[in-house]
């Protein structure tokens, strides 16, 4: 049963698997005794055995689970980091390394470094970074929430051009 | 004027967060946004979000069907012009798009702050224009600007 407020939500996308960062933070949820984790897992192949795994969740049930997640755990995916800015939750992001192969190159690792200034979002290069933040979940903050909109600067200039003759 | 008719293209995910971000651009224009996954609710219009399948360069199946698709839903809808924030789906809509007169407009995500991705280098030189979110990238390519981010 799942205490309100007191979910955490993993997600690595939908495109491809993630098994290091399913089986880390399933090691540390058994090691902790937390069975409050819900987790997207994609294709991962690893089988979770404390976490709530599904490959894949609708929209709208994802929604749900990321406005009730106290904290975000996720890959280096613009989809977990800007939603969770946008609803002021705290994010830990650990990137996909494509020299393991867990992406076709190594953009993840270019977002994590560009983000990691940023408040609310918590960067763990690997496992190990990834067990550092989570041993002091209390500690970590969400950022003040982010317009769910692009500024008007873009917007506006996109829309010109599309105006434009 | 008649009034634009906008195919709105962006693979599930980021790409989509993106996407969804920019629709005060889209306000009261005839809108068709096309993504990967079922169950997603247009950003703005009345028009029900299309779904494509899925693919990348190691599906090509995927890729397959999902052309045939995209083709389907160009041919059916004539768009004025094509917006997408990436990445398979918005490179076939950008280039059939092209074939068929529409205007095409391609945003580089977000996640690409070295260099632009892999689609974007593909479609740059055939589309009406191209954004980065990274100011610095414009300088790497001459034909790329920045309108800014969508944060």
């Amino acid at each position: 049963m799942l205490r309100i407020g007191h979910l955490i939500l993993l997600s690595v996308g939908t495109q491809l698997p993630f098994d290091r960062l399913v089986r880390a933070v399933d090691d540390w949820a058994i090691a902790a005794g937390r069975t409050d984790v819900v987790a997207q897992v994609g294709p991962s192949t690893y089988a979770p055995r404390s976490l709530k795994a599904f490959p894949f969740l609708a929209p709208e049930a994802f929604r749900e689970l990321q406005l009730n997640a106290t904290i975000m755990i996720s890959h280096a995916g613009m989809g977990s980091i800007l939603t969770a800015l946008e609803y002021g939750k705290p994010i830990i992001i650990m990137p996909r390394d494509h020299l393991r192969g867990e992406h076709r190159n190594g953009h993840q690792m270019a977002t994590a470094e560009r983000f990691k200034a940023v408040p609310g979002i918590y960067v763990a290069s690997d496992e190990h970074g990834l067990i550092e933040h989570l041993t002091r979940l209390t500690e970590l903050t969400g950022s003040q929430k982010l317009p769910p909109h692009a500024p008007a600067s873009f917007t506006d200039r996109l829309r010109d051009f599309i105006l434009r003759p | 004027m008649t009034t634009p008719r906008l195919l709105l293209v962006a693979s599930a995910g980021g790409h989509w967060v993106q996407l969804s971000r920019l629709a005060a651009a889209f306000e009261g224009f005839d809108a068709q946004y096309v993504t990967t996954l079922k169950g997603a609710r247009a950003p703005c219009g009345e028009r029900p979000v299309a779904v494509v399948r899925d693919g990348s360069q190691t599906d090509l199946v995927g890729l397959l069907v999902m052309f045939a698709q995209l083709l389907f839903i160009v041919l059916k809808f004539r768009p004025s012009t094509i917006v997408t924030t990436g990445a398979a789906p918005g490179v076939f809509a950008v280039r059939l798009g092209k074939l068929l007169g529409a205007r095409t407009v391609w945003i580089d995500s977000i996640a690409n702050s070295e260099k632009l991705s892999l689609s974007g280098r593909l479609v740059r030189k055939h589309v009406d224009l191209c954004l980065t979110q990274w100011p610095h990238l414009t300088d790497a390519y001459p034909d790329v600007q920045c309108f800014g981010s969508v944060i």
